[in-house]
């Protein structure tokens, strides 16, 4: 019976790594071939090449800058988002006071908008500020689509943590904020980490914003690079190329989840052992 | 808006001593307002701002003729309803339904295939489990390549002599205009997002405490009870704003459909294409009528959500609310 | 289908993202009284540094020539800014800084369907025919740069649509030249599907997909009967006999001899179809005669295929004119540098240069009929002639919504969701309110 158990679980995660993997395996593939066998069909390269990954890396793409310039963006984004939407979500959560679901409903409600609608507004007002060719102008939209998830997710996750221990840490002497800090961000922190992902991946992908604000080389992202890629004609699409940059962009943030899922979840909750 | 600046209003002058014990109920507002402030702030400029223009644009008409020099004639007209009613009369009617219907049709098929196979996902992840961290971290990756791409590598996929084709042994036109095209729509949004309701999912569940299934182990709950008394009551919260937010999405859809299909493909075209399609084309007064069109579905879709799935997740807190007050008195 | 411009699933990722045409303008200021800087002719002035404002250069070579002149002009700097290689992302980047009046834009790179809206919309300076010598240039490319007798816009690049064939497959089939009419065509299809080699191939190809291109396509095929879209004097002209002939041909060319995923494919499925090897005869751009040709083993039809002229029904058919015109933003500052800029663009040594560092079809006549160039791009003699009487797309100010309309309804006509004439009815009926200005 366990052993069978132990089998249905293997073949469970089998079918999610199929299910998640083959398409962008079918990706890294098409990256690794040669650029004149690009659109065969077979499930190994006849010839294995790097070349659509030189062409990524190619002088003037200045595709390194720009993938500097994504990790600036997407984690400061990230950062902030995460400080205001848990003191936001905690405000929601913990605390009473009239109008919260009015709150609620305001901030879902911003979700609601096409984002291409807010798009040439901000660019005047952004034009008016000099902020064209800066990191905050990229930085301050994605805030702005990120809270509201964010939000609603970090008030999801304290809701589910018992009232009744940050009353006790309460009664022992702690204030309001230490009893947070120390009970409710370690319990909350699977859910805080998955928010930080998601947010982190949201800024990683904006395209539209970060095309619109800037227009120097220097301060592009790596989105905004790709959409520059080209063939050698003009009519020829760089598939190749962009199967590649898909898997430089892509694996990176992976790896980087890997390392720090442990970490920042393991340091979180070691703050609450105290 | 007026409940934003209300609420920032009443942020702004909460720089007092924000941090005493806040036993009495003018402390807790003003630490709420506090610390809702921020947030309000952000969205008023970024994404309120932005609306109250557009819905303003909606009213207006420009750009209507050309002059004798062939210089299209500048300045606007208040228009009224025009854009709106506009919206639904002739021509524009059929594409404005045939896009409703799609946008309808994508999200109903979409966020139940997503609830169903992340939830699925989520539960098989959370077993104990060897290289457990570097399958939960390839789940990320569908989520994690950027739509552009994935929408190009799923249009690869889907070509004539492409993977999906040979994989079925069949002839299927996937990315003419038609039905087949609407399903590599579903098929590759499901890929993207299913992960997204997986993941958070997961997280719900890690946070479940331990002794909670012991408790009912011992009273003798199988795991398919198991699942439907504790589990699922105890990830609630956290799957139906995964689910409410996806819908959020799904309606607004434009990108896969626009790089998988393409642009004015009937089969796929969703409502956010055709508000794209109006602007780009200088319309901005219609297309701000259609985005708002389109907010008044999201608006009624999420509202008959939270209040027949959800009611728990505002409706708890009242609950909750309602028991401190009355402990305290 | 990628250079393509506008409006029409361009596949890229960003057409997608293009999405960015503010829905919501208003902050742009509708009451804009005065700016009207665009018609009025005035004299271009101020010198000083401006942006070059392209899609992503190819070769690299681009930068170069902007060397070249910064180190000739130390004053009046030029900033490449690249756009996005979609062309629906280029335009409405570029509509977009047009409507927030930033003078971040000073040159443009338009593409030639984009004049008449650019210009009707007073987002262009207006260009001094007299400062400028067009006398070099091929005089349909002119036209292009054109919006109601002025100039806007200068040619700096050139496209038309060619006959790609087998040369090989009709030399055993004893077919000594390419043919010159439809009926031309098939016949030789008939003789090539009796070779052993010729059975499994297909006999035509012009891109049929609902994107520009199928615009494109019936222009070519509507044209080439002696008809067109928009009439001598402006309004629709859909409802003529050349009209109808010209679309029963492209229904009928769908129907009989074309893949039968053709519906599916766009320019570069077309040239994968071509390359290999199950293609006869294709209608497609200059770009894939390099590509076809290339002996790394992506191209089974090396060596094997010529071009000719589009046929038609009675005779040589009609080409579509594609390419790029360079413009001053309405909003620049240092529009006297500007202009000095496109001069030198636009001028016979850079054009010579490009074209034989990026293989990009110049608007300079005499560039075609340059030994050593016809001797690197052998063909450029067709090329030349495909241009000289190329027909441009519907000049128009609603070109988005009109584009749109053709793609529609002649995508149900050939799929045979609607009859011919059906198509061209509503199609009349649709670009009527579209054009009647």
């Amino acid at each position: 019976m366990p052993q069978a158990k132990r089998l249905l679980s293997y073949l469970g995660f089998a079918a999610v790594a199929v299910y998640c993997l083959a398409p962008f395996y079918w990706m890294a593939i098409s990256a690794f071939r040669r650029p004149q066998d690009q659109f065969d069909n077979s499930i190994v390269p006849s010839r294995w090449s790097w070349e659509n990954f030189s062409a990524v890396f190619s002088g003037d793409n200045g595709f390194g800058r720009a993938l500097l310039n994504s990790v600036i963006v997407a984690g400061t984004t990230t950062v902030l988002t995460l400080l205001i939407g848990t003191f936001t979500a905690y405000a929601l959560a913990r605390l009473q006071f009239r109008f919260k679901n009015a709150v609620l409903g305001l901030i879902v409600a911003t979700s609601m908008f096409p984002g291409i609608s807010q798009l040439v507004p901000l660019l005047k007002l952004f034009t008016d500020i000099k902020w064209i060719n800066t990191y905050q102008a990229m930085v301050l939209p994605s805030l702005g689509f990120a809270l509201p998830l964010s939000v609603w997710l970090l008030t999801a996750f304290f809701r589910q943590l018992p009232f009744e221990l940050e009353q006790a840490a309460m009664v022992d002497g702690c204030t309001r904020g230490q009893a947070f800090r120390k009970i409710i961000v370690p319990l909350a922190a699977p859910g805080v980490f998955t928010t930080a992902i998601l947010t982190f991946i949201a800024a990683w992908n904006e395209f539209l914003i970060a095309l619109s604000m800037v227009n120097k080389k220097e301060m592009q992202t790596a989105t905004v690079a790709i959409s520059k890629f080209t063939g050698v004609s003009g009519f020829d699409q760089p598939f190749g190329t962009q199967m590649a940059a898909g898997v430089v962009v892509t694996v990176p943030l992976i790896a980087l989840v890997l390392v720090f899922q442990r970490r920042i979840v393991a340091g979180l909750t070691a703050g609450g052992v105290k | 808006m007026t409940a934003t600046e209300r609420a920032s209003a009443a942020g702004t002058p909460a720089a007092g001593p924000p941090r005493k014990r806040g036993r009495d109920v003018q402390g807790t507002k003003r630490l709420a307002a506090l610390l809702l402030s921020p947030t309000l702030l952000v969205l008023a400029l970024v994404i309120g701002y932005p609306v109250l223009a557009g819905f303003r644009e909606s009213l207006y008409a420009r750009g209507e003729g050309l002059d004798a020099d062939g210089f299209v004639v500048e300045g606007d007209r208040f228009a009224g309803l025009d854009n709106y009613t506009a919206i639904f009369q002739g021509d524009r009617a059929d594409a404005f339904w045939n896009a409703f219907s799609n946008t309808t049709f994508f999200t109903l098929t979409t966020v139940v295939l997503e609830t169903v196979i992340g939830v699925a996902m989520a539960l098989i992840m959370h077993q104990a489990f060897r290289g457990r961290s570097i399958v939960r971290a390839s789940i990320l990756v569908p989520w994690a390549i950027p739509t552009a791409i994935s929408g190009l590598l799923w249009r690869w996929i889907f070509q004539a002599d492409g993977a999906a084709n040979a994989l079925l042994r069949q002839e299927i036109l996937w990315t003419a205009d038609g039905f087949p095209a609407k399903m590599a729509v579903v098929i590759a949004e499901v890929w993207k997002t299913s992960p997204f309701i997986g993941l958070l999912v997961l997280a719900g569940l890690q946070m479940i405490p331990r002794d909670v299934y012991e408790a009912a182990r011992v009273d003798g709950a199988g795991p398919v009870q198991q699942f439907w008394r504790i589990t699922l009551p105890l990830v609630r919260p956290a799957l139906l704003v995964a689910v409410l937010f996806r819908m959020l999405d799904v309606l607004r859809m434009f990108d896969l459909p626009a790089v998988l299909i393409g642009v004015n493909q009937k089969s796929v075209e969703t409502l956010t294409m055709i508000a794209w399609f109006e602007a780009s084309n200088l319309r901005y007064g219609s297309a701000a009528a259609y985005a708002t069109v389109l907010f008044l579905y999201i608006a009624l879709i999420a509202y008959l959500f939270v209040k027949l799935l959800g009611a728990d997740i505002i409706g708890e807190a009242r609950q909750h609310g309602r028991r401190e007050r009355r402990r305290r008195a | 289908m990628r250079r393509i411009p506008l409006i029409g699933g361009t596949p890229l990722a960003s057409a997608v993202v293009c999405a960015a045409l503010a829905l919501s303008l208003s902050a742009c200021g509708g009451d804009d009284g005065g700016g009207s800087k665009g018609g009025t002719g005035a004299a271009l002035e101020g010198r000083g540094p401006i942006t070059f404002v392209t899609g992503k250069d190819r070769s690299g070579y681009l930068q170069k020539q902007v060397d070249g002149w910064n180190s000739e002009h130390p004053k009046e700097q030029v900033r490449i800014i690249e756009l996005p290689d979609e062309p629906n992302d280029q335009r409405q980047q570029m509509i977009q800084n047009a409507t927030t009046k930033s003078d971040a834009y000073s040159v443009l790179s338009l593409d030639v369907v984009w004049t008449a809206e650019f210009a009707a919309n007073r987002w262009l300076a207006q260009l001094p025919k007299d400062q400028i010598d067009l006398s070099k240039m091929l005089p349909a490319t002119i036209t292009t740069g054109q919006y109601r007798d002025k100039l806007y816009a200068v040619p700096s690049a050139s496209d038309a649509g060619m006959l790609y064939y087998r040369k090989d497959l009709l030399e055993k089939a004893g077919i000594a030249d390419p043919p010159k009419t439809y009926d031309e065509m098939w016949a030789d299809c008939e003789k090539v599907r009796k070779l052993p080699e010729g059975e499994d191939v297909d006999c035509y190809f012009t891109e049929v997909n609902k994107t520009e291109s199928m615009t494109i396509s019936a222009v070519e095929a509507i044209e080439s009967a002696g008809g067109s879209i928009i009439g001598e004097d402006g309004k629709p002209a859909l409802n003529t006999p050349q009209a109808k002939a010209g679309i029963e041909f492209l229904v009928n060319a769908k129907k009989e001899h074309m893949p039968k995923e053709a519906v599916t494919l766009d320019t570069e499925g077309g040239r994968r179809y071509f390359q290999s090897g199950k293609l006869l005869f294709q209608r497609q751009w200059p770009y894939q005669y390099a590509l076809a040709n290339s002996d790394d083993g992506s191209s089974k039809v090396a060596g094997k295929f010529a071009v000719a002229p589009l046929p038609g029904p009675a005779g040589p058919g009609v080409a579509n004119l594609g390419g790029h015109n360079l413009a001053v933003s309405a909003f620049a500052k240092n529009k006297a540098t500007s202009l000095d800029f496109i001069k030198y663009l636009a001028g016979e040594q850079s054009q010579r240069a490009n074209l034989l560092a990026t293989s990009k079809a110049p608007t300079i006549a005499a560039l075609y009929d340059d030994p050593e160039m016809v001797k690197k791009f052998p063909y450029l003699p067709v090329l030349k002639a495909a241009i000289a009487s190329a027909k441009p797309r519907p000049v128009t100010v609603k070109y988005g919504d009109v584009t749109a309309a053709i793609q529609g309804e002649m995508y149900d006509a050939v799929t045979g969701k609607k009859p011919v004439d059906q198509a061209l009815t509503d199609l009349q009926g649709k670009l009527q309110p579209l054009t009647a200005q």
